[in-house]
This record gives C-alpha cells, structure tokens and sequence, in this order.
C-alpha cells in the first residue's frame, strides 16, 4: 500500500500515541496540515509559532508524553526557535514539524527557506532533515524516543514539501537502530556503595534536588531517603514541587533569589548529594566559592553534566529513580536529634520571607500566598520571567511534584501564558493559573485569544507594576543613583478592557484587604480570567546574591 | 597538553557541521580534523587534534558523545600510537641553489610532484614535528604556498579501535 508522505508522517505520529499538537499552517506544511484535518489528531491553532512551541512543552510537563509543535518553513520554523532552546535548557520532550521548501529549491535562498536544522543545531537534542518519503516513519519513532529517553530534550524534523507529496510505501519501524545512542539508567554500583558510606559518615548532609526528580518521576525515593537519613533538602526553581513544601527538612530553594535557609544550608555542608541537577549558575552563584566545605555527590542521567560546573567527588550517571532506590537499600536510619534540631534551627532563617509578606500596600507575595491557601492542591501553575516568577517560586507552597511550570534555563519571558495552554490541555479539569507580569504577558499576548477560541478557563493573575521590574531591581543595584534606562512600559494597555476586547472576564485588585474576595470570584468562574493586580514599581525580590557573591552573602534590606 | 581523539560517527549529511559546531559554541579549539570513510559505508572515521587541559578534553568527549550520531570515541594520547599527515609546498628555487633543495627532500624522504623552470611542488608525510622541520627546512629555498591535511592515527600493536570496541585480531 502507497500513502504520500504526509499521511505517513501523521500515522506515525498517531502510533506513537499523539492526540494533539499545536500547529500554525503555511505554504509549506500544508499537506501535513491536510493530512491532520483527516486524521484523529486535534489541532490547537496558536497566534505565533513560539507560542506553539512554549504549549507544547507545557503540554509534555503535564501529560507526561512528548509534546508535538508544527510549523511551515522559513520564518515559521524560526518563530519556533524560543521554544525550542527553552524546552532544550530545561530538558523537556518535544518533536517539532516543520515544512521545507521543495527539496529541488533547498539551498537557494528559496520564498520561505532557511536551514533550519542549522539554526536548531545547538539547542535541540537532535534534528533530521528529511530527504526520502520512506525515511518518514523511521525518523518519527526515532525522534520521539531520543526526545523522551535518557535526558529528555527537544528534536526536530525538517520535512520539505515535495518529500511529504511524494508516495510512499507504509512500512513501519518497532525497532531502532541507533548505535551512538544508549542512556545509561543504572548507577556503578561501587560509586552507590561509596555515596551511602559518605551520606552515612556525614556531619551535615544536605541534599540538592532539581528538575530531574520530576523529569525521572523520583518524588517517593526523594521523600524516604530525605527522612532515612535525616538530611535537609532544597529544590531548585525546576525541582519545586519535588519535595514537600510544609516538610520539617525542606529549607526552600537555594540560589539568588533562594530562601536564607537554603543558601546557608548549602555554605554549611559537609556533603551534598546532587540529585537530576546540573549546578546552574543561578543557583551556585560566585561558582568558585561554591559550597567550599562539601564533598559533592552528584548523579545525573547526563554525564556531560558531571563536573562541568562543579567537581564532584563521586560521580554517579544514572536515571536519578534508580539509583536513589539502589542506594535506600543500603543506607541505615539515622536518628540524629541534634542534627534535627539544627536544621529547625537553619529553618528559622525563612522567618525573613514571612516577614515580607505584612504590609498596608499590595504587594505580589500577599497575592500569591493567598492562591496557595485557596487553591486546590494539584492546581498547575505556569508563570512568566521576572519578578513575579521569583515571588511564586519562594511565596507559593509547592506540594506536588509537576505542578509547577516555569522558565528556568533559558528564562523566556512568554512562556507562561502558552504553556498554561499546553497544561490545560493536557489536563482539562484541573486549574490552571498563569501568574504574569506586564513586561512577559505581553510578548505572547494574542495567546489570550488562543484561550478564548479553545474555551479554556485559564486564570491570569497579572503582576501589573506598569514596568520591567527584575530588570528596574538589577539597574537600581547595579548602578545605584543612576537614572533608570528603559524599564518603564509607558504605554501599556487597560489590560482589564483588553482581556474583555479578547471575551475574558477582568477583576482590577488595588486593595489588600480585597485580595480575598477577588481571586476567591475570579477562580471560580468557569471562564478565562484576567485578575490586573496594581503594584508599585518599587516592590523588589529579597534575598539577592548580586553576580560572583557567595550564595550566604544576601542582600536584605 | 595536545589531545588526539579517534571518533568513530555514522556516515551522514551533517555530522561534520555538528561535530565542528559543537567545538566552536563551547569555545574548544580545533589543531586538526580529518574525516574519512572507513571499512564500513555506513561509519566514518574523524580524527582531532585537540589542544587542552585534562578537564576540557573530558568536556569535550562527554559533549561529543552526546551526538546522536556519534558512536565511538577514543583518546588515544595515553597509548603508543603512529599518526601521519600530509603537506604539499610550491618552492621557487633559484637555479643555483635547485640541487640543494634536492636534497633537503631526500633527507626528509619527501617527493618531487611537479617541476617548472619557476617552482617545484614537494610532499612529505610524516608527524606533525617533521613537517614542521621540513617547512623549516625549505624556508630559505622560498615558499609560495603551503596545503596540509588534518592528522590521522593509529594505535600500534594488535588492537583495533572500531565502532563496536576494541577488537583483538
């Protein structure tokens, strides 16, 4: 039996369990496109490619399955590119589409043309340009199990036109032949047996979690080996989630806008356990002063990560699952009240948020305190880049592991309202929040009519303070007494009459003594909601480690 | 320290740009690259010469071994191993000092390619120190122009470094 290219391509896809993808059409995808509109596969019709590709990600963090954004070619492909790099830094599976211009014209400087596999080269996982119609159905499952296996990231397929035109035989592929590629999911057992002996031996342990419990699923293993041997935890910005928020051992997240307790548990350890995290330098800061009493065990699925930032002691490659369930059944309890009470002792260093939080003025930490109290449990929050992120990574109590959706390597602002999409795809009956400032909700703003067409009852809880605000911070600190350079958004929109330009309901939050009453409406309309919460330009994020401090020098003021 | 890595890598469109892109984005540097097919249609041979300290070379390796298309690789500097390159020079000898240019090829047992009444092309194979001696060597003859191939290696003894492991014949 002959197909084009195209039909291959989407039967592919659907054997590999795919539903939806987010797609914009164009000249050059469109048999693709045709095929889709024949097929089982929904599509959800974003207002610019990045947007597709931020949903997509956001999507696969929610559904556990590879997220599919398409795109036609040229400056299609390229709007991916943002997406792209953010789901690469923050290793999240996703295979994107895109069309090409006739493998005749490619090469030309055709209507529409760019190289895009050259252009995606450096921040996708892998990328195939597709030349032959009977490569399509190997290429689909290949890109879909480097996308999800090993250390999961973005991969791209570059299909041009005539080839998705062509006909094909149907044949399709279970096996894989890719001999350069074999994640290694199980720890050395000798570097295991060596790892427990130092956590065992260890005076102030400290255990350092991020995105790879949640990435490997490790939450549980995470949880027991914590309250076997009696270690504090702290989770970076992409671990959030991974350990309990209200746990007597979690100090909060480190780094330079980390909880006091965090950053000061890891100056103070003796050895650091490093679990699926790859010593970013939001999180180290001042790389070289790094945790200068610690031995430092770290495991990775990733063995490039492996002391590429920091030297580790005891290196372990392996899916981070694994390896913490190889070494709990070594490690003995350890029952060390005064070890316990150090670490309430070290916790006590978080009053200082709390302190924060009281004030007569609106601030963002009264808001997103109050979404913890009142929203359910597994309600997916996404926000954008900046300050209000910052707020909701140290104010909201994360509890379940997943539910947090953020930008944290490549740190786009954009992301937020897209992957709110993504996740609300992925899971129509749980809540889902965007928390957003005015600089980042505006540079995916149409998405708002994305929300509309798909009648997704998504809430944005904008932290409006009418400026760039992480970027104001940054300039006041930096060049103190200075005049402030390109921060203000002179400009902005009523966003309240704009969200109802887009068919949103709008609430305007001024007062505090209204927060209540307002987000307890706003979240339970059945609509999308645009909560414009007034904030002054002033309210900065504390702690901060200014660039090349020691993570225990916070600025407090 | 000069490293000498032997990778073995499918043989497709692309890898070449990749393995290249990956050495500039991280900021390692290239001393010398050769690819060529091997005995197998489907796998190609590169081997680079890479300038580094210890922890870079380690970066370096981890890194190419996240290509997909990378299939094996191996540091050969710790082992005995031979390598050879190739150089061809455009000489302009005078007429008077011709035979002593001849010479000078001899000694270094290189090959006369092409004569003119103007200019002779010269080749020699050899490790990266000869050629540099030889291209010192024809230094006062005149050289016009220089072409030099990347290295390539290989481990002496019995063991073979191919894509599925180290072979014993």
């Amino acid at each position: 039996m002959t197909s084009t290219g195209a039909e291959v391509l989407i039967r592919a896809l659907e054997q590999q369990g795919v539903e939806l993808v987010f797609g914009y059409p164009g000249g050059t995808i469109l048999p693709v496109f045709h095929s889709i509109s024949k097929s089982n596969i929904k599509n959800v019709l974003t207002r610019n490619e990045q947007a597709a590709a931020h949903a997509a990600n956001g999507y696969a963090r929610v559904s556990h399955k590879v997220g599919v954004c398409i795109a036609t070619s040229g400056p299609g492909a390229t709007n991916l590119v943002t997406g792209l790099a953010n789901s690469f830094l923050d290793s999240i599976p996703v295979v994107a589409i895109t069309g090409q211009v006739k493998s005749s014209l490619v090469g030309t400087d055709a209507f529409q043309e760019v190289d895009i596999t050259g252009i995606t080269q450096p921040i996708t996982k892998h990328n195939y340009l597709v030349t032959d119609a009977n490569d399509i159905a190997r290429v689909v499952n290949e890109a879909f199990f480097i996308a999800s296996s090993g250390r999961p990231g973005p991969v791209l397929i570059d299909l041009p036109k005539d080839v998705a035109m062509f006909a094909c035989s149907e044949k399709f592929f279970d096996q894989l032949d890719l001999p350069g590629y074999k994640p290694n999911y199980k720890g050395h057992a000798i570097q295991v047996k060596h790892a427990c002996e130092a956590l065992q031996k260890a005076k102030h342990p400290l255990i350092y979690a991020g995105g790879g419990i949640i990435l490997a699923g490790a939450y549980q293993q995470l949880q027991t080996l914590a309250e076997r041997i009696s270690a504090p935890v702290v989770t970076t910005l992409m671990g959030l989630g991974a350990f309990p928020y209200e746990h007597s051992l979690f100090l909060g997240m480190p780094g330079v806008h980390g909880f006091p307790a965090a950053n000061y548990g890891l100056c103070s350890a003796d050895v650091i356990l490093a679990l699926g995290v790859r010593f970013d330098e939001r999180v180290t800061s001042a790389v070289e002063n790094f945790a200068p009493k610690a031995k430092i065990i770290h495991i990775d699925i990733d063995p490039a990560e492996i002391s590429k930032n920091v030297s580790s002691h005891i290196p372990i490659v392996g899916d981070v699952k694994t390896v913490i369930e190889d070494m709990l059944k070594r490690l003995t309890p350890v029952n060390n009240q005064q070890r316990l009470n150090e670490i309430a002792e070290l916790k006590s260093k978080n009053e200082y948020l709390q302190q924060r939080i009281q004030s007569d003025k609106l601030n963002p930490r009264q808001i997103v305190e109050k979404m913890s109290e009142i929203l359910p449990a597994d309600t997916l929050i996404t926000t954008e880049v900046g300050l209000h992120q910052m707020t909701v990574a140290q104010y909201y109590r994360h509890c379940y592991p997943g539910c947090f959706l953020t930008s944290g390597g490549l740190g786009t602002m954009g992301y937020g309202l897209p992957a709110a999409i993504g996740a609300q795809m992925a899971a129509p009956k749980r809540k889902v929040v965007c928390v957003a400032g005015d600089g980042s909700l505006q540079m995916n703003l149409p998405e708002m009519a994305t929300i509309k067409a798909q009648k997704l009852p998504i809430k944005v809880v904008l932290i409006n303070n009418s400026c760039l605000g992480m970027v104001r911070q940054l300039e006041d600190v930096s060049y103190p007494g200075e005049d402030l350079f390109a921060i203000d958004l002179e400009g902005n929109p009523d966003f309240c009459r704009l969200a109802e330009a887009y068919g949103w309901q709008s609430y305007r939050l001024e007062k505090t003594e209204d927060i209540d009453k307002v987000l307890i409406e706003a979240f339970a309309s059945d609509q999308p909601v645009l909560i414009d919460c007034i904030i002054d330009k002033r309210d900065y994020v504390y702690p901060m480690v200014l660039a090349d401090d020691p993570l225990d020098k916070m600025l407090m003021p | 320290m000069r490293h000498t890595l032997s990778i073995l890598v499918e043989n497709r469109t692309g890898v070449l740009s990749r393995v290249a892109g990956l050495f500039s984005r991280r900021g390692y540097n290239i001393e010398s690259l050769s690819v060529s097919t091997t005995d197998k249609k489907e796998i190609s041979r590169m081997t680079i010469v890479v300038e580094g300290d210890q922890k870079t070379i380690e970066q370096v390796t981890k890194q190419l071994h996240k290509l997909i298309e990378v299939i094996k690789i191996y540091n050969i500097t710790g082992e005995e191993f031979v390598e050879r390159g190739l150089a061809m020079f455009r000489v302009i000898p005078t007429p008077e000092n011709r035979a002593e240019l001849m010479q000078v090829v001899d000694i270094f047992r290189g090959h006369i390619l092409d004569f003119s009444p103007t200019s002779m092309i010269v080749e020699i194979t050899g490790g990266e120190k000869k050629i540099l001696a030889f291209e010192e060597a024809l230094k006062p003859f005149g050289i016009a122009e220089v072409v030099r191939t990347g290295e390539i290696a290989m481990v002496r003894g019995g063991k073979s470094k191919n894509a599925k492991g180290e072979n014993n014949d």
